[in-house]
């Protein structure tokens, strides 16, 4: 057997062990089943809400703030990072105020966007952009700031002006950076959409989770979270493949396939 | 001189932004964006008024000692399974799939959860906050454990380093840069996962507060509440890159070094 299909028969005995783990644990130990439920009362309950049309709104709603709230961020974070980046005055002059509103944490305005849209989408919205666009933003300019000088000033020799030197010097430069604030950026908005669900109310399976909880229907609380937990991890490889795909022309992937 | 036109390029713009936010809400009637001036009025009675018993004492303390209890717990969890994970192969791949489905859980969908299990006391929020922080420090540790310098191991392994002095000389140093990267995405959830489990059931605490102020419709209050869980962001972030320095000073140093060759 090869190293790799090794590691991916360890990792499916490790899932299968875990699965018995969570079988049997709440068995053995007589958990009652509002506590701890087995995984087949867990798995059942999720089949049962599956069926119904309830659980696909809160997948869609739930993934309709995350996407929009990524692509805002994204798109927010990438242009402020462009402009900042490449003019020096900017990129001194901002540091400190970005070093400053970056950390502070975006439940903060839980309150604020309470009172501004209720449970609508803008409230979703507002606490996913602010904490998804600093990790984009600040990616971006790490990746403006290491664009290498001489192919910088090459580009100016040959007359390419500020358009083409930002498309064909500084915007692959910087790609790697921005794929990685991208998936960073995906990994927080999820964590605050349902957030938004969670403490506000927003639609979406967060708070499906709160309402299954509240009554009393424990397994399937679990198995939303496991549901959320399913959506993180394509949430996960998902980014990791688009990054790999856009980036096949750089080094940094180059070498890992080669490998 | 030099130092001077730095100075100014770092306090401009927090000047300007503040300048604008003072005189554009000056004369404010919106019930929910009043003057910065009241705000700041109204901020030392809401907050540092009353001693003992001030909301700093009463909600600041409480919330912070529950972020650094968790945060403790994580970190001491993560860097132990951590240790143990990376540094068997076989351990690791039986472990990956299913560390990397618990990663990807957002804490806060837990949190409904625990408040059934633990109560709506210090022990649940301290749960969240661990659930949450435990997996950036795991993984990374397994990572940084993984990528120690096989020339420096076998070196080790030479000079008859083995057991707790190879874990503490050779592992936890040769991965340190890692793990303080996996602390710091850690810190910055636990402040989230602090907030988000005190807004949503408490009876003191930051978040609770917070809220509170905006149910009530304490609107300047609120804003003082927004300001605090700021400054607190900031200056745990500011705090930790300090520690940082510190404990990782030779490695920015190597770096440098390599730069320069």
């Amino acid at each position: 057997m090869t190293g790799r299909s090794r590691g991916a028969v360890l990792g499916l005995a490790g899932v299968a062990g875990f699965a018995v783990l969570l079988e049997a644990v709440p068995r053995l130990l007589r958990m009652p089943q509002d506590v701890l439920p087995p995984l087949s009362a867990i798995v059942s309950a999720l089949a049962g809400e599956m069926g119904t049309a309830d659980f696909w709104q809160a997948v869609a709603d739930t993934l309709q703030q995350w996407a929009l709230g990524l692509v805002i961020a994204v798109a927010a974070g990438v242009a402020a990072g462009v402009v900042i980046g490449s003019v020096a005055v900017l990129r001194r002059v901002t540091a400190s105020t970005i070093e400053f509103l970056r950390p502070i944490p975006s439940v903060a305005l839980v309150p604020l966007v309470v009172l501004l849209f209720g449970t609508q989408l803008g409230s979703a919205l507002v606490l996913i952009v602010y904490a998804a666009f600093w990790q984009v933003l600040v990616q971006t300019l790490y990746g403006v700031g290491d664009v290498d000088p001489i192919a910088e000033q090459t580009a100016r020799c040959y007359g390419f002006g500020r358009w083409a030197r930002i498309r064909y010097v500084l915007w692959p430069t910087a790609q790697p950076y921005v794929a990685t604030g991208v998936r960073l950026a995906a990994s927080v908005a999820l964590i605050l959409a349902i957030t938004a669900e969670l403490v506000i109310g927003s639609p979406g399976l967060g708070q499906q989770i709160a309402a299954a909880q509240s009554g009393g229907a424990t397994a399937l609380a679990y198995g939303l979270i496991l549901v959320t937990g399913l959506f993180g991890l394509v949430v996960n490889v998902g980014v990791r493949a688009v990054e790999r795909r856009v980036l096949r022309w750089h080094v940094s992937v180059r070498g890992e396939t080669a490998a | 001189m030099r130092r001077l036109v730095r100075f100014g390029q770092v306090l401009a713009l927090p000047v300007v932004l503040l300048a604008v936010w003072w005189f554009a809400s000056a004369s404010s009637q919106s019930l929910y964006f009043p003057p910065l001036s009241r705000i700041v009025g109204v901020f030392p009675d809401t907050w540092v008024a009353g001693g003992g018993a001030s909301r700093l004492v009463t909600d600041v303390l409480p919330s912070l000692a529950r972020l650094a209890g968790g945060y403790a717990i994580a970190v001491a969890l993560g860097i132990g399974a951590g240790l143990l994970i990376g540094s068997s192969p076989a351990l690791r791949a039986l472990t990956e799939p299913v560390l990397e489905i618990f990663r990807a859980i957002p804490p806060p969908a837990v949190v409904p959860l625990l408040v059934a299990l633990a109560g709506i006391d210090n022990l649940m929020k301290v749960l969240v906050i661990v659930f949450g922080c435990v997996w950036p420090i795991l993984l990374n540790t397994v990572a940084g454990v993984r990528a120690v310098d096989p020339v420096l191991a076998d070196t080790a392994r030479c000079y008859g380093i083995t057991g707790p002095a190879r874990v503490r000389r050779l592992v936890l140093r040769s991965a340190s840069p890692q793990i303080v990267t996996g602390m710091r995405q850690a810190l910055s959830l636990g402040i989230i996962l602090m907030v988000i489990s005190e807004m949503f059931a408490a009876s003191n605490g930051l978040g609770f507060t917070v809220v509170q102020f905006q149910r009530t419709f304490s609107i300047p209050e609120m804003w003082t509440g927004i300001i605090v869980l700021g400054l607190l962001g900031v200056c745990l972030s500011v705090g930790f890159r300090f520690v940082e320095r510190r404990v990782l000073g030779w490695y920015d140093g190597q770096r440098q070094a390599h730069r320069h060759e």
